[in-house]
């Protein structure tokens, strides 16, 4: 069994040294972050777990009953100074990893700004049935189930959902937070380099949940302007109607641009006053004041 | 006349579920027959369906958690299998509305009626024989507890053949969860079955808080309790404080889809963080409502396989009240992406990992118990040594977890997925397979087949470790939870390997099945007539093997902990006892006939035939006050009968 086990553990190392476009091949400094406090909370818990692992074994093994050369006292319940040895272990492990959270948890806020030099570029992401739309409030386009990006610059976002809770998620990129009607949450990103990195929705929502996937394109700066330039040249206008339409349930819905956004769509949407897709009956005239997730 | 009910709710269109149902419905049926021409029905009721006996009740319990495991599980390789095959162009052969539907039916009934039933059935037979008692407090109650659970089991199954079952998984988020998102009956099977199986395990915690409170053997002071019984009082005070909040949430949700209010939409000031947060408030108690009282069957199996005392019984005892408090202050970890701020993300990831502390002591407690003791190897113990080494890796992970910018990138993953399989699993499963083969020939008068059971446990382990050490490296990779649908060609072979696995623990279920039938086939060779099989330290092996309805002819006098062991070292020459006649609790059909109304109050409020719902709400009231107001309630065995019983030939 012990054989056993230890061939799983070297296939799940081996699986997971080939893997790529997970959380352990991170493309920003974020996600760079993350990895590493995985693998520093691991370690440090792992001086623990592993000679647990091997007591045991050793214990179970050598106290069978069935072992003459095993000495043995069966009439001992309590030893003080083991009994501090039990308590103090799992604590100074606790100790030292409460400082790892306090710290990683204040570093790591996904409101907290990315230091850097460029300014940062503001994306607002509104998740829908079942896709993802990408408002660019500065620069005046939008984007569905494609976000293209400048490499190196960060991205500071601020995500709403038109419908059920959602979580946007870009493994390579880092954090993930919950989208959510009527509310809005914050989180800043950044790409180190031009590459793909596939997204979706880490909250499950519904039937084409599956499919709510799309990509990141991290692409050089001067590729972003052209980029944008051919955004406002082609494709149709982000407008009340075209939102509407948008808005209705659709699945594994392929990228779509458009050249310019209704201003203030995305408070809008979140204030409810725009056609939104699947509305409880009764909305009425109260409008909810504008609230932040969280806090 | 019949609400939304129509021949339009059998799902024609869906053969699988209809299928499995019919297959279910064909079963229930043979049985039916079996016992009506076997004429076992006067048995079944006298002895089974009225039976207040907190010994039949728990194995009642046990068997209806063991049959939803059949169903849990069927769903789970259902699910195995879609993943295993839709990936690309294929998209296998479960729709989304299917798929949706089984994952969230796999969650709730292994939460629900597979682990609930299963701690709660080995309580229910273990806890009084511990404490030297002859029933729990209330043992009516009791039994209106455990056939209100068989109502939310039963009510949904139903699911299977009328309409559908929820698609919102099994923590069934608003908005998802609330009409305009769900507007079919799926979340009001959901919601009706959770909350009268709710209320039923509410009883059940104020039944056994009272017991271990108030009712023990003469001499039993709390810190003679065994630790079960410990773990036991910490669960059910959980369940107490916990249970309430759940059923409040639904009672909300349930306004919103009844009513239309607002208490989670999305819009007219609704909001959906409260509902998580209620959720979790009960959700986090309710994991330790579960492996509390399966670290309770591993102390007790490490001790009496080990042949020595628990090492440091009163840091056990503390650990356990420990965790039964910090199991309230961690809730927040299960939505660190919703957007809270840094100090309150770190307060709760800190708090969550101080819970490692006294599990750890635990682990730690128990290893010093296995060194230089003397280690027989029957099935319970492999299963604890399982344990022991499956549950610090799922430990470690889960405390990974509770680091925050962690969990930014692994909450709802694969590896999520993975860490609480491993620790419920390794857990909480293994716990109440030990715990059943511990006790089996206490319950049954014979031990069950030691062969088999290896060979189960060999299964379960390898198993386990196939079907799960895959998901946390997905997770890794990036794979999220409930996906109908695989993007990524290169997860398949990891996929695979997860589908042997559930394929090597349903070997271990069959391997469980037959340990059963070889066990009662050759059950005359293996007969306990001793009552005490294992050399045990507690005081349910002083009484014989099955014990008799009133547990103990005398009560026992407890002087230390491990009481009865404490009687074997000191030996006393055996005195004549001084037989008196014994009040036991009469049976009563109470709690089958409540739970018969309330399944047809909770179908007519699932598909809105309010008149019905409110004729059956009546009734079980009514059934209730009667049988709270009756006043013989009791019988009594008299002296010359136990002293007959005692004599018999089961001594």
């Amino acid at each position: 069994m012990r054989c056993a086990v230890l061939a799983l553990v070297l296939i799940g190392a081996a699986a997971l040294g080939a893997c790529s476009q997970g959380v352990l091949d991170p493309q920003g400094p974020i996600a760079s972050a993350e990895r590493l406090l995985l693998i520093n909370s691991t370690a440090i818990m792992l001086v623990v777990v592993v000679p647990v692992i091997i007591a045991t074994l050793v214990f179970a093994w050598w106290y069978r009953s069935s072992n003459t050369r095993a000495s043995r006292s069966m009439d001992e319940s309590y030893e003080g100074r083991l009994e501090f040895v039990v308590w103090s272990i799992p604590a100074l492990t606790v100790i030292l990893l409460g400082g790892v959270i306090w710290i990683g948890s204040h570093q790591l806020d996904p409101r907290a700004p990315i230091p850097g030099e460029s300014h940062p570029l503001r994306v607002d992401v509104v998740a829908l049935d079942w896709k993802w739309l990408f408002i660019y409030p500065d620069q005046g386009v939008a984007a569905v189930n494609q976000l293209v990006i400048p490499a190196g610059t960060p991205v500071e976002f601020r995500l709403t959902s038109a419908t059920v809770m959602n979580s946007f998620f870009v493994p390579q990129l880092g954090s993930q937070i919950y989208t959510m009607g009527g509310m809005t949450t914050h989180l800043r990103l950044l790409a180190d380099k031009p590459g793909e990195y596939p997204g979706f929705s880490a909250n499950f929502s519904g039937d084409g949940f599956s499919e709510m996937r799309f990509v990141v394109k991290s692409v050089p700066a001067a590729d972003f302007n052209a980029w944008l330039e051919q955004v406002r040249g082609t494709g149709s206008a982000l407008d009340e109607a075209g939102y509407a339409e948008l808005a209705k349930p659709s699945k594994a819905v392929p990228p779509i641009t458009y050249r310019s956004v209704e201003p203030k769509l995305f408070e809008r949407i979140i204030d409810q006053t725009v056609a939104g897709p699947r509305k409880a009956g009764i909305g009425g005239t109260w409008s909810p004041p504008l609230r932040q997730a969280g806090g | 006349m019949l609400g939304r009910l129509s021949w339009a709710a059998i799902p024609l269109n869906e053969p699988l579920p209809l299928l499995s149902g019919a297959v279910v419905g064909i079963v229930i049926l043979a049985v039916l027959v079996v016992v009506t021409i076997k004429g076992w029905w006067p048995y079944l009721w006298r002895e089974w369906l009225t039976s207040v006996d907190h010994k039949r009740i728990g194995v009642m319990y046990v068997v209806l958690g063991l049959v939803m495991l059949l169903r849990g599980f069927s769903d789970a390789i259902m699910m195995r299998t879609q993943q295993a095959i839709a990936i690309g162009s294929a998209q296998g052969y479960l729709p989304p509305e299917h798929y949706n539907q089984v994952f969230s039916a796999h969650g709730t009934i292994m939460i629900f009626f597979v682990a609930m039933p299963l701690v709660i059935g080995l309580m229910n037979f273990a806890v009084p024989l511990q404490l030297g008692v002859r029933d729990v407090a209330f043992p009516v109650l009791n039994s209106v507890s455990f056939w209100l659970t068989a109502t939310g089991a039963l009510l949904i199954n139903l699911s299977l053949v009328i309409g559908n079952f929820a698609r919102t998984g099994w923590m069934g988020y608003p908005p998802l969860s609330e009409l305009a998102f769900s507007p079919d009956v799926g979340v009001d099977y959901y919601l009706w079955s959770l909350q009268i199986s709710g209320i039923g395990t509410l009883l059940t915690g104020i039944n056994f808080v009272t017991t271990i409170l108030k009712l023990r053997a003469p001499g039993m002071i709390y810190f003679r309790m065994p630790v079960f019984c410990w773990t036991a009082l910490a669960a059910n005070l959980l369940i107490v404080a916990a249970f309430p909040i759940l059923t409040a949430t639904f009672v909300m949700l349930l306004l919103d889809r009844h009513l239309g209010m607002h208490f989670f939409t999305n819009d007219a000031g609704g909001n959906q963080m409260m509902y998580v947060n209620l959720f979790w408030a009960w959700g986090h108690p309710e994991v330790y409502i579960l492996i509390l009282p399966a670290f309770g069957v591993f102390s007790e199996v490490v001790a009496t396989f080990s042949g020595k005392g628990l090492f440091s019984y009163r840091s056990m005892v503390w650990a356990t009240l420990g965790i039964c408090i910090l199991s309230f202050m961690v809730w927040l970890h299960h939505f660190f992406t919703m957007g809270a701020g840094a100090d309150v993300n770190a307060f709760f990831g800190i708090m969550s990992s101080i819970i490692a502390v006294p599990t750890g002591v635990k682990v730690f407690n128990w290893l010093f118990t296995m060194f230089r003791g003397r280690i027989v190897f029957r099935t319970p113990m492999l299963f604890a040594v399982g344990f022991i080494i499956t549950f610090v890796i799922g430990g470690l992970t889960g405390v990974l977890l509770a680091v925050p910018p962690v969990d930014f990138v692994l909450h709802n993953s694969a590896f999520l997925v993975a860490h609480f399989h491993n620790v419920i699993i390794g857990g909480v499963v293994f716990g109440a397979l030990a715990g059943i083969n511990y006790w089996f020939p206490k319950a049954f008068g014979f031990t069950l087949d030691e062969r088999l059971g290896h060979a189960s446990f060999w299964c379960w382990l390898i198993g386990f470790y196939l079907a799960f050490m895959p998901l946390y490296a997905l997770g890794l990779m990036g794979m999220t939870r409930r996906l109908q649908h695989i993007p990524d060609p290169s997860w398949q072979p990891l996929l695979l390997v997860a589908e042997a696995g559930a394929i090597v623990i349903l070997c271990g279920i069959l391997c469980q099945i037959a340990q059963l039938y070889v066990s009662i086939r050759t059950r005359e060779r293996r007969l306990d007539l001793t009552g005490d099989p294992w050399n045990g330290r507690t005081l349910e092996w002083s009484t014989s093997s099955p014990p008799p309805a009133y547990n103990f002819a005398v009560l026992p006098r407890v002087e230390t902990i491990d009481a009865f062991w404490h009687m074997k070292r000191t030996a006393r020459a055996p005195v004549k006892p001084v037989y008196e006649a014994i009040e036991m609790p009469r049976n009563s059909p109470a709690g089958f006939i409540t739970a018969f109304f309330a399944t047809v109050m909770g179908f007519s409020l699932i598909w809105h035939i309010w008149w019905l719902a409110i004729l059956n709400f009546l009734a079980a009231v009514i059934v209730v006050l009667i049988a709270g107001w009756s006043i013989e309630r009791e019988e009594e065995i008299s002296a010359a009968e136990v002293a007959q019983m005692e004599a018999g030939p089961v001594r």
